[in-house]
This record gives C-alpha cells, sequence and structure tokens, in this order.
C-alpha cells in the first residue's frame, strides 16, 4: 500500500469515525485506534496520537453547530470542565501509580454498569420541569433545546450537579491516564446523573472532549507521537464527518442516539476488559 | 469542587447568574440572550479554527506529495508503513516545526494545520472567559477563567 492509498483509505474511514464520534458525543477514537493497529499495523503510540486528534477534530467540528444550534448546554458544559480538566492534569501525574491492567479492569465494569444504566432509561428519559439543585440553580444550567425531530422547543432542568462534577473529574482522570474513554463517562453522568436529555448529552459531551483532549495534547506532540502523515487524513476525514453528523443529531429520535450509544458503549468496555485480562 | 459557586458569594439582585433560586420568566428571557450572545462567539471561534486548521492541512498534503512523487503512485514498491513506524522522523518541537516551515517541507505545514487544531478549543475557553466576563456573568466567567489556567498550566508541564 502506498502513501497515497493509504492517506485516501484512511481520510474516508475517518469520515465515518466523525459520523460516529458525533453523534453519541464520543470523539472518533472509537473507530480511529482500532482501525490503526488492528488495519494498517500502525504502533499504538501513533494510534494514540492520531486518536487525540480525533477526539479534537469531533469535538471542534461538531461543536460549532451545536452550540449555533443550541443542541449543546454551553453553560453546563464548561462549568463541567472545571472537573474534566482538573481530574485530566491529576491524571497525569498517577499514570505511575497505579497499574494500567488494574485501571482497565475497574473502568471496564464501570463502563458496563454506564451502559446498563443509559440502557434503562430508554422508556424514562421525559425532561424534569423543576429542580432545587442549588449548583444548577445558582450558575443557571438549565436550558432548552429546539427537537427537529419532535419539532417542538424542549425545555429541560438540571439536577445532580454534585454527582455530575464527580464523574466528569473521573471521565478526565481516565482519558489522561488511559488515553481513551474521554466521552464514555460524560455522556451517563449528563444523562443518568443530571437529567440532562440524551441528544443535549450527547452535544454537550462533544463540545467538552475537545478541552479534555487539548489537555493532554500538548504532552503528545512533544513525546512525537503526532505523525502528520497519519494526522492529516484523520483530522481531514473527522471534521467533514463531525460535520455531517452534527446536522443528524437534531434529525434523530433520542432513542436510537441512546441505543447507539450504548452499543458503542458495549464495545468500548469489552475492548478495555480484554485489554486488562488478556494484556 | 461544589464549593466553587456559594464561595465567589456576590450579591444576587441585579444579575440573573448567581442566583441562588430559580429565576422568573423574565429573568430567563433576559438569560437567554446573554448565553445567546455568548454562544454565537464560541461558535463562530470553533468554526474560524476548524477551517484554519483543514486548509493549512490540506496544503501541506498536497506540499508532501508534490515534493515526494514517488507518495503518488497507487502501486508500487513505496509503502506507507516507512512515514509510520516508531522511527519516522517528523517535527515534533517548535524549533524542529520552525526548520521544518523555513524549508518548506510539506509534514511541517501538516504539523502547523494540527497545532492549530488543537489549539482552537483552548482558544474557545478563553473567548468564553472574555464573553461572560462583557456579558457581566461573574461567576461562570470564574469557572471559565479556572478551566483556561488549567490548560495553559497543563501546555507548560508538558514542556512544549
Amino acid at each position: 500500500m502506498t502513501p497515497l492509498d493509504f492517506v485516501v483509505s484512511l481520510a474516508l474511514i475517518s469520515v465515518a469515525a466523525g459520523v460516529l464520534g458525533s453523534l453519541v458525543g464520543l470523539g472518533g477514537g472509537v473507530v480511529i485506534v482500532p482501525v490503526l493497529t488492528l488495519l494498517y499495523h500502525v504502533d499504538i503510540r501513533l494510534a494514540i496520537g492520531a486518536s487525540i486528534v480525533s477526539v479534537i477534530a469531533t469535538s471542534s467540528g461538531a461543536a460549532a453547530a451545536y452550540v449555533r444550534d443550541r443542541m449543546a448546554n454551553l453553560r453546563a458544559g464548561m462549568f463541567l470542565e472545571v472537573a474534566t480538566t482538573t481530574g485530566a492534569l491529576t491524571g497525569a501525574y498517577l499514570t505511575t501509580l497505579l497499574p494500567a491492567r488494574f485501571l482497565f479492569v475497574f473502568f471496564g465494569l464501570i463502563l458496563a454498569y454506564s451502559s446498563v444504566a443509559t440502557f434503562r432509561r430508554r422508556h424514562a428519559d421525559a425532561p424534569l420541569t423543576a429542580s432545587d439543585d442549588r449548583l444548577a440553580n445558582y450558575f443557571n444550567l438549565h436550558g432548552t433545546y429546539h427537537d427537529l425531530a419532535e419539532g417542538r422547543e424542549v425545555a429541560y432542568k438540571v439536577v445532580g450537579t454534585k454527582l455530575g462534577l464527580s464523574i466528569m473529574y473521573v471521565a478526565g482522570l481516565v482519558s489522561a491516564l488511559l488515553g481513551i474513554g474521554s466521552g464514555a463517562l460524560k455522556v451517563p453522568a449528563m444523562d443518568s446523573a443530571m437529567h440532562l436529555p440524551m441528544k443535549v448529552s450527547s452535544a454537550t459531551s462533544n463540545f467538552m472532549i475537545g478541552v479534555t483532549a487539548a489537555a493532554s495534547a500538548g504532552v503528545y506532540f512533544v513525546r512525537g507521537q503526532i505523525d502528520p502523515i497519519i494526522a492529516a487524513p484523520v483530522a481531514a476525514g473527522v471534521l467533514l464527518g463531525a460535520t455531517v453528523g452534527a446536522r443528524i443529531l437534531g434529525r434523530a429520535a433520542s432513542k436510537t442516539i441512546r441505543i447507539l450509544f450504548v452499543v458503542v458503549l458495549v464495545v468500548i468496555s469489552l475492548e478495555m476488559l480484554q485489554k486488562g485480562v488478556l494484556a | 469542587m461544589s464549593g466553587t459557586g456559594q464561595s465567589s458569594g456576590r450579591p444576587a439582585a441585579s444579575l440573573p447568574s448567581g442566583a441562588r433560586r430559580a429565576l422568573t420568566p423574565a429573568e430567563s428571557e433576559r438569560m437567554a440572550e446573554k448565553v445567546r450572545r455568548v454562544e454565537l462567539a464560541i461558535s463562530l471561534v470553533l468554526r474560524v479554527g476548524v477551517l484554519a486548521s483543514v486548509l493549512v492541512i490540506a496544503v501541506g498534503l498536497g506540499l508532501m506529495f508534490a515534493h515526494h512523487g514517488s507518495y503518488l503512485s497507487l502501486t508500487g514498491p513505496l509503502s506507507y508503513r516507512a512515514l509510520t513506524s516508531a522511527t519516522t522522523s517528523f517535527p515534533h518541537s517548535f524549533g524542529a516545526l520552525g526548520h521544518a516551515l523555513a524549508h518548506d517541507e510539506g509534514r511541517g505545514v501538516v504539523v502547523l494545520g494540527v497545532l492549530i487544531l488543537i489549539l482552537t478549543p483552548v482558544l474557545r475557553v478563553a473567548v468564553g472567559v472574555v464573553s461572560f466576563a462583557y456579558e457581566k456573568d461573574a461567576p461562570m466567567a470564574l469557572v471559565t477563567l479556572f478551566v483556561l489556567a488549567v490548560l495553559v498550566g497543563s501546555f507548560f508541564l508538558a514542556g512544549a
């Protein structure tokens, strides 16, 4: 396979990764890392560097539309970033303290639990109309979004801010420790713990993952993990895919997005468990 | 972490944000207008950052292929593996990047585009701080400023 074939084929796969990542709020890393390592046999360090690029590309590409269309909850996202960035910074220093194998098993189980919790909410995700959460009221994290699938404005209230912050801290920690799963805990934190609507959770997660990834991108750049011939097709393809995905999310039914998210989450948790048990 | 809200302790009367109760409909509406302006500013930053990085990356990729004719064939002995192995060299410090750019190297231009992409979320947070401050939304401005400080700190800790 010549460099041209590589660039063109990887760009096409990246478009698909961008569409999927922007719909479920996870970034394209879920697709990019396995594709690069298993299909192209690229060194894992370079694959993780490409994954960081794809997460930022998904986030910025999709969030430009999500924020403009008020699909993402800007205030809640920026408020919760306090916890994710702090978590990411602490994670960078904990890397050597805990064995990666234990972490993979631990977070594999957490994600398996999250996927069950997210799946269970499929019939009971009506937005809340009142909230006595002091933090949510103080920062006014409540919102409204226009649901194109239902053709109406949906107003929602936010609860469980402290639990949400705690999970977000762990989400930042995990993404710094393992280099994956930046959005996998963010969506359940907003959907299950804070009762944001599913599509808002996905869009807001998309908005946030770019910042979490940017917090560790500097390290990856300096360590020489960002290879231009991999990063170029990934960035361009994912950006295009994320722009397309951002147009689909508003029109898709909440339940479809929820099921799609659960499926991807199950795959990630199995991947993590496999790495922890077999590695 | 949860103390962030209480600790800023400012008068709740004049500002919709920072109230310790649910907002009245009139306050909510005023709030929505403010948030709208911040949203539009941030959406614009993201779009500009994304477009700039895509353009630079495309130019860099074009240069790479223009300088190395052998990359362009669809079949042939040259494998991409030579460019994606653990020993492949490419710029990964600002010094090396400057050198690559000065020599008109395609890969240097691509790396520059990727750096623009990486810095877009950071710039988005910075614009958030300014917008919230401009809209006199002190609690959110402080929260966003904290995030910006952590982000900038992480870049310095990385030694980039």
